[in-house]
């Protein structure tokens, strides 16, 4: 959609702020997911801490509260506030991951599945967020519970009215405690399921926050509950509406909804908009990449392929050709991403292999085959013209770099820079290139997840299949960027040039020497 | 970059975040009163009466019926609507006609309506219909009431003992 772009390219220019004050490793624009479970890791903490003290009454809870605020002195009252702070930092954090996805094209295509499973987990942690109000029963809570039942009432489910339990003194304690069950237990359950299958189709799945960030986020909470401390209003009176309420806009922002619309409208608003964003990765529908294939001739069944892929699309099984290898490699269609990093994990896709004849790998994408790639690399490098010649290597989803060709530039692109065999770069080096300059998504940031990453261990020798070390370091550049980074990037480049040129220079005086003595 | 402006910039984001999470927690105030106002709430359950009184089955419709099934009366189970009209210094504050629950329409009704009114003095009346073969009403109330600011006020209902009352 082209309105996205806009959107994106202000989003880029955040994210780029947050690198400048805590680097990609701590950019919390970048885990925002994993920022999640660490408010989920402090809510449950401290919410264990509140359970051994609350009373789960109706008659003893408000001052079990009170005495958890007041009587501790400072633990009871700073526990109680990182609860409810860090449950708003949730909300906050998993609206940020959803803008972030939309923002960046992430929610569609293979996608579907990550984003149809994380927009009902919103409403899991609103509801559970909304029992944890009643539990208080407070002058709020009483609010909740009345404004609850008046939603629910609007259902086709329950004969009755469920909101004339919370009118004079009829609410019982029965009632009260199926609420303390259903937040103590209940809704987390579900939400752990719910999370379990939001991160189902992904492999490397990190739940852990960063340290830096988590140390951070913490700290601040912290200072936010020592600071304002979290506070109830008046208990619950069943004979009175207090005018006025401070509610927590994060979880309890639908009940104002019902003093302008009815309840039966605010169940079609907020279904509505759920509704649309469930359905947003289908519109409009994206058109499914051809998904990687499998060429047995080729595969030894080494598994790096299965062991690399971000999305867990690649299944070994026992060998079913008859070839003297034990195992064998199985796309699942239906997960895989079409990123190709498989590719650049086969240790068949070296290009120096079949120089003569057509390169066939174990595990190659049909919309571009790596003969391809090495035909266009051919080409690129016949191209190229006058001094410091090099070829860029970038990824499509990074920044378009096509402008960057000129007669002594050339360009090929890939899926994800993961895609890249590394010995592709030595190819490039060996047949002419005097540089090889390497470009993708920002460090942590790969549209693919873990293109950047297997890429750095491959040239570290980390991961295989590795860059060889006769492939001469000091003539590839790696510099990853956004589409806002253009002007970076080709300083970057130009000083690349330079350093490309300086080298010759070195070599020439360095042979000079050589022929004097 | 120097760390302190680094750890500064950090400092700074840390900042916004735990203002915004604490702003949004308790603000903007949510007034869902006026400071001089008060609500009543009209809720009750309440089984009308039923539509049709039994009678005995002419000897032609027994004998349409399997001979299982052949009581010699029938009582019809539909219970009337009910009609209720809630008045508050003589302007009508709620007006609804409300229908038995049940596929066969033979329970009871329920109603809950919150209405936020004046505080102060006023006169309470009520007027409700549950009986289809009545013309007019069936209960009638009217009550003096002060209803402080802030104050909740509940009109309830008990058939069996007292027809309306508040609390």
């Amino acid at each position: 959609m082209s309105f996205i772009n806009p959107l994106k390219y202000a989003y880029l220019a955040i994210e780029a702020w947050f690198n400048v004050a805590f680097g990609s490793e701590w950019n919390p624009l970048y885990n925002m997911g994993r920022l999640t479970f660490f408010f989920f890791w402090v809510v449950l903490i401290s919410g264990l801490y509140l359970f051994i003290f609350f009373d789960t009454s109706l008659s003893g809870a408000y001052a079990s509260v009170e005495a958890i605020t007041y009587e501790q002195k400072y633990f009871g009252g700073v526990m109680r506030s990182l609860h409810r702070y860090a449950s708003d930092a949730v909300i906050i954090t998993i609206i940020l991951h959803m803008f972030r996805e939309f923002a960046l094209g992430r929610y569609n295509g293979f996608r579907w599945f990550s984003w149809i499973t994380g927009v009902p987990t919103l409403w899991f942690v609103i509801t559970l967020g909304i029992t944890g109000y009643w539990l208080v029963w407070d002058e709020l809570g009483l609010y909740v519970a009345k404004m609850s039942s008046e939603l629910i009432d609007a259902l086709p489910l329950i004969p009755g009215s469920m909101s004339r339990n919370f009118v004079g003194d009829q609410v019982s304690d029965r009632f009260f405690t199926l609420m303390a069950f259903l937040h103590f237990l209940g809704q987390p359950l579900f939400l752990v399921a719910a999370l379990w299958l939001h991160v189902k189709r992904l492999s490397f799945v990190k739940v852990s926050a960063p340290q830096g960030l988590a140390i951070g986020s913490f700290i601040a909470l912290l200072a936010l509950s020592l600071a304002e401390p979290a506070v109830s209003h008046q208990a619950a009176d069943a004979a009175r509406v207090p005018a006025v309420l401070n509610l927590d806009w994060f979880y309890l922002n639908v009940y104002p909804l019902m003093d302008y619309f009815s309840a039966g409208h605010t169940w079609v608003i907020t279904l509505s908009i759920t509704f649309l964003l469930m359905i947003l990765p289908w519109l409009p529908p994206k058109k499914a990449e051809p998904a990687a294939e499998v060429h047995l001739d080729h595969c030894n069944g080494c598994e790096q392929c299965a062991d690399d892929c971000p999305y867990d699309a690649i299944t070994v099984q026992a060998r079913t050709d008859g070839a003297k290898f034990e195992h064998e490699v199985v796309v699942n269609p239906a997960l895989c991403a079409s990123c190709g990093i498989c590719v650049g994990s086969c240790p068949s896709s070296n290009p120096f292999r079949q120089k003569n004849d057509s390169l066939v790998t174990g595990i190659d994408m049909p919309q571009r085959p790596i003969n391809e790639i090495r035909d266009q690399m051919d080409a690129a490098i016949a191209k190229l013209k006058g001094d410091n010649k090099v070829i860029i290597l970038g990824c499509e989803h990074a920044l378009n770099f096509s402008s960057l060709e000129a007669d002594n530039i050339q360009v090929v692109s890939l899926f994800c820079i993961g895609m890249m065999p590394a010995t592709l770069v030595e190819y490039a080096l060996v047949h002419g290139a005097e540089g090889v300059f390497i470009t993708g998504c920002r460090t942590g940031d790969c549209f693919y997840r873990y293109g950047n990453v297997w890429m750095d261990e491959r040239f570290d020798g980390e991961r295989q299949p590795i860059l060889r070390r006769r492939a001469e370091r000091s003539r590839i550049k790696v510099f990853r960027a956004a589409i806002t980074d253009k002007r970076r990037l080709h300083k970057e480049l130009a000083e690349f040039q330079n350093h490309l040129k300086s080298l010759k220079q070195d070599q020439l005086s360095v042979k000079k020497e050589g022929s004097h003595e | 970059m120097n760390k302190i402006i680094r750890y500064g910039l950090q400092a700074f984001n840390y900042l916004l975040f735990i203002v915004v999470v604490w702003y949004f927690s308790i603000n903007p105030p949510y007034h869902q009163l006026e400071n001089d106002q008060a609500v009543i709430i009209l809720s009750f359950t309440h089984a009308t009466k039923i539509r049709e009184a039994c009678r005995k089955l002419s000897q032609e419709e027994l004998m349409k019926l399997a001979p299982n099934m052949r009581l010699p009366t029938s009582c019809p189970r539909e219970r009337s609507p009910l009609n209720i009209e809630l008045y508050l210094d003589k302007k009508l504050l709620a007006k609804e006609v409300l229908q038995p629950l049940g596929f066969h329409k033979d329970q009871g009704v329920s109603i809950f309506k919150s209405i936020k009114v004046k505080a102060g003095e006023h006169v309470l009346r009520v007027w409700m219909n549950d009986d289809v073969n009545v013309d007019g009403s069936t209960y009638h109330y009217k009550e003096k009431i002060n209803l402080k600011a802030e104050q909740l006020l509940l009109l309830d209902f008990d058939a069996g003992k007292k027809g309306f009352f508040v609390k």
